[in-house]
């Protein structure tokens, strides 16, 4: 990819760190960084996407220590769990047989599991001797008619977020608008179907379906969730939604803004993490969708939904009142977990604004008071020492921190990609809650810090 | 014989690459940061891949090469890791690990070595170890061994000119195999210590990768391991021990520079094996073999009696590196077992692939895994995590072995080597085999003429099946 290329994604109009001094993708320091690449960012955009073959272009490294690591769930089709990978040899790279191996590479995987499509990551190694493998998956779908997508997203073109990017402009560039939606079967007679997109969905663990029932009683059909669960052709379909909604994540933040600039959907921000976010993210819908008596039905069912959880909540909130949180996670996700935890009475003592921009930190402000502590920078050192000065009772956070907290011996909660359990919508509290009473009121916590008798 | 791989695709490869080899090398060295010169990818994939297989904290950095860099100026970003880490962790050690992008824009980690000990000689008690590992080449198995190599190539001084062999007279160095867990290394050591002798294991997974907690809440190096001094040492044993024959390459080596005597073992998994071991132990240290070892032993074979009627004829399909498919191979071999499926991710040319007692052994993936265990037949799966999901398709069981397993707890801890550990395996082969459906359970035979009243309605059923066929 052009270095102009990589700096058109970069600068994100749509995205208020570009407004801000501080860059969210800034450069990398060798022998200080952590965090994945951008192939690394762009495979987790759009690895969801269920009936698609997805072929890792290099050598082993790539492909060979992340295939099917993440938590992400499908209804159906499991193409997505294989990993493919051109697996390039020594003598691929000096005699530059590449793109002769990716051609045949493309020709197996659709004769062999005859996929929707084929989307094709480019790498370090095949970018550097430079392959093209826009040229090849062009040929590939002239030569067998079936959609082959390349996503030119090498690691050393930058961050995990660049590559979130990429993939967008892959799926806006290549596949949005290539086909229109089916109608909807059997539309109800007392209500509209509405059409939408989630983007920057990636149903963890399943937990979009505990939102997804909830859409299809308001009558609002959702199009395509990039990426969790997604299908290509419902990829194809997006630009004909009413509304675009970014989910917990500036992401692919580059998608909702096409969709807005070039097909006039308009987008919001939301999340579904916790009962209060839930709620408003289903009213943002009916307010964009701007349909009386779809607004009207989602206030009867937010009452009826918060009033349920709420009370089934009850003797959980007992249990983590007043306990104190330290949350620490990349960014946009800090506002809205921090409502769900609100939600239960819990008080968040401190959370991580690394990736953050000014507004998310106002929104903090606004929900957390002026005395909330914000990290810049969480190194593990910072974490454990604000846990200490805050008497935090558990440390929320990603699960690169995860050990971070249990080498301290202190109670932990995982709320990123790899985790196991999800905590979406009303329904998802209760899982939520389940899992911050098991580890706060785990009683190893005396027992992993006593030190032996003899001692 | 040996197929090589025959498709341009690699569906649900089996290989880990070179780098995670050499990573996990380093791994077992005290205080000490191995680095990746490559994209920051490269590391971050490498950390989960370990952080899942472990479930503990993996120090592993990396040079952060992007693109212009790459092309530009990309020894500028190795002398600067190098430095940084010098100055932020204070290691022992810093393993400097090339990677399929390093290697093809043409790195020289040993010359950037070189110029980063002339600029930064204040960083001179800090062992540097480059070592080439592009990922286009080997697997995590052959990794492993060239950083081993790498780092007795750096680190052992050459004695050859007037050997210093057994001035400690206790001492054995220890090659192990990267097929050999943290609690294998574990047993392992304190096997040479009942014969009062003094183990160096290189490396020391057992005392940095066995999952314990320690006083010191941050660790941003690894928390045990070989101290790095040791290496000072190798040329004063009496002997080495060698385990596997990745190491094979390694202990040449290390004879060359010290003529320190070695006793190879291609395997510690079986009974056989292991008594060679304890003969060796045995000479080595002029000490009786301790009483319970005899014990342990006839526990073994108490446990073969047991288990042989459920492995005996046992068709097996395996995938994992070399000297992980040669321990099975070895194992089953003793039980009258027999390997169906044999697939290797890379042929590594150490002469074991071509040990093996199968009619073939496939250079492939999990895919090849899948369709050649169908074919035979096979009745039981071994694999890592992946294989997993081939064993629930194929309808399997499957026994969880080598990198990675991150969907089972303790796996890394699991202690394969040995009589008790070999004791262990078998029940638990008998176990998996006892546990899934049988193919030798007869499918009960409904008579047409019978006073049975309650299985008429079978009876018509197998009538009708009959009039069907």
């Amino acid at each position: 990819m052009k270095s102009k290329d990589i700096a058109e994604l970069l600068d994100e109009p749509a995205c208020e760190h570009n407004k801000k001094a501080k860059s969210g993708c800034a450069k990398t320091k060798p022998g200080a960084t952590a965090g994945g690449c951008a192939f690394d960012g762009a495979q987790i955009a759009l690895l969801p996407i269920a009936d698609v073959a997805h072929i890792v272009h290099g050598p082993i490294a790539c492909a060979g220590s992340s295939w099917d690591n993440r938590g992400t769930r499908s209804s159906g089709s499991t193409l997505y769990r294989l990993g493919m990978t051109t697996d390039l040899t020594e003598q691929d790279v000096i005699m530059g047989r590449g793109e002769k191996r990716l051609f045949h590479s493309i020709k197996q995987a659709i004769d062999d599991h005859s996929p929707a499509a084929v989307f094709v990551y480019n790498t370090c190694v095949p970018a550097l001797i430079g392959d093209d493998i826009e040229a090849v998956c062009k040929a590939a779908q002239e030569r067998w008619n079936v959609p082959v997508i390349p996503v030119d997203a090498a690691g050393f073109y930058g961050t995990k977020n660049l590559g979130n990017r990429i993939a967008g402009e892959a799926m806006f560039k290549y596949v949005m608008g290539t086909r229109d939606p089916e109608p909807v079967k059997n539309p109800p007679k007392n209500m509209k179907i509405h059409d939408v997109n989630l983007v920057g969905e990636y149903n963890i663990a399943g937990e979009f379906w505990h939102v997804l029932p909830l859409l299809d009683e308001l009558g609002i059909r959702v199009l395509c969730t990039l990426s969790g669960d997604a299908r290509y052709h419902e990829v194809q379909t997006m630009h004909k939604a009413k509304v675009t909604m970014m989910v917990c994540s500036k992401a692919m933040i580059n998608v909702a803004r096409k969709l807005e600039e070039n097909y006039h959907i308009p987008w919001f921000e939301g999340s579904f993490y916790g009962i209060t976010d839930t709620s408003q993210a289903l009213r943002d819908f009916a307010r964009l969708i701007d349909d009386p008596d779809l607004t009207k039905r989602t206030e009867a069912l937010i009452k009826r939904e918060e009033a349920k959880i709420r009370k089934s909540l009850e003797p959980w909130a007992e249990r983590l009142n007043g306990k104190r949180v330290l949350l620490y996670t990349g960014g946009v996700k800090s506002w809205s977990v921090v409502s769900a935890l609100q939600d239960l009475g819990m008080k968040v003592v401190a959370t991580g604004t690394r990736k953050s921009t000014e507004e998310d930190k106002a929104r903090i402000r606004e929900l957390m008071g002026e005395d909330t502590k914000m990290l810049d920078e969480g190194n593990p050192k910072i974490l454990l020492q604000t846990y200490e000065d805050y008497k935090a009772d558990i440390l929320i956070a990603g699960g690169r921190n995860m050990y971070t907290a249990l080498k301290a011996r202190i109670p932990f909660l995982d709320i990123n990609q790899e985790r196991e359990f999800g905590y979406e919508g009303y329904t998802g509290m209760l899982e939520l809650v389940r899992q911050l009473a098991l580890t706060i009121e785990s009683p190893i916590w005396p027992q992993v810090r006593s030190a032996a008798p003899w001692k | 014989m040996i197929t090589k791989r025959n498709k341009a695709l690699s569906v649900s490869p089996l290989k880990a690459s070179q780098p995670m080899g050499a990573a996990l090398a380093f791994l077992g060295m005290y205080h000490t940061m191995p680095m990746l010169h490559g994209s920051q990818g490269c590391t971050a994939f490498g950390k989960v891949f370990f952080v899942r297989h472990f479930r503990e904290p993996i120090p592993l950095q990396t040079t952060a090469l992007d693109q212009v860099g790459a092309i530009m100026n990309p020894d500028d970003n190795v002398m600067e890791g190098l430095k940084v880490i010098a100055e932020k962790n204070k290691p022992a050690m810093i393993g400097l690990i090339t990677t399929g992008l390093s290697e093809t824009e043409g790195t020289d980690v040993k010359r950037t070595v070189r110029e980063f000990r002339q600029q930064y000689p204040q960083f001179d008690n800090i062992a540097v170890v480059p070592v080439n590992t592009p990922d286009y080449k080997g697997c995590l198995e052959t990794g492993y061994s060239l950083a081993i190599q790498a780092m007795i190539e750096e680190l052992v001084p050459d004695s050859s000119e007037a050997p210093k062999v057994a001035q400690r007279q206790r001492q054995v160095n220890v090659l192990i195999s990267p097929s050999l867990t943290p609690s294998d290394v574990e047993v392992l050591k304190e096997t040479i210590e009942a014969f009062n002798l003094r183990p160096v294991m290189i490396p020391d997974l057992a005392d940095s990768m066995d999952g314990h907690l320690t006083e010191s809440r941050l660790n941003p190096l690894t928390i045990g391991g070989l101290a790095v001094s040791e290496f000072e040492t190798l040329g004063l044993a009496a002997a080495t021990i060698v385990i596997g024959a990745s190491m094979d390459k390694a202990a040449d080596m290390l004879h060359e520079k010290t003529t320190v005597p070695d006793y190879r073992f291609k395997t510690l998994m079986t009974m056989e094996a292991f008594d060679q071991f304890l003969m060796t132990l045995k000479e080595l240290s002029g000490a009786e073999i301790p009483d319970r070892f005899e014990r342990q032993r006839s526990q073994l074979q108490d446990a073969m009696l047991d288990t042989h009627f459920m492995l005996g004829q046992l068709r097996v399909a395996i995938a994992a590196d070399p000297d992980e498919l040669y321990n099975f191979n070895q194992l089953f071999k003793s039980m009258g077992a027999e390997i169906v499926t044999a697939i290797a991710p890379t042929h590594v040319h150490t002469g074991i692939l071509e040990q093996l007692d199968v009619p073939e052994v496939q250079i492939g993936d999990l895919e090849d895994l899948e369709k050649s265990a169908t074919e035979q037949k096979a009745q039981l799966l071994i694999g890592n995590s992946h294989v997993v999901e081939s064993a629930k398709r194929l309808e399997l069981p499957i026994l969880r072995a080598s990198f990675p397993q991150y969907d089972y707890v303790g796996g890394y801890q699991r202690t394969w080597i040995g009589y008790k550990g070999c004791r262990q395996t078998l029940f638990d082969l008998a176990n998996l085999v006892l546990h899934s459906p049988s193919e030798h359970e007869i499918e009960p035979y409904y008579a047409k003429y019978t006073q049975k009243e309650e299985y008429e309605h079978e009876s018509e059923q197998t009538l009708t099946r009959g009039v069907q066929h």
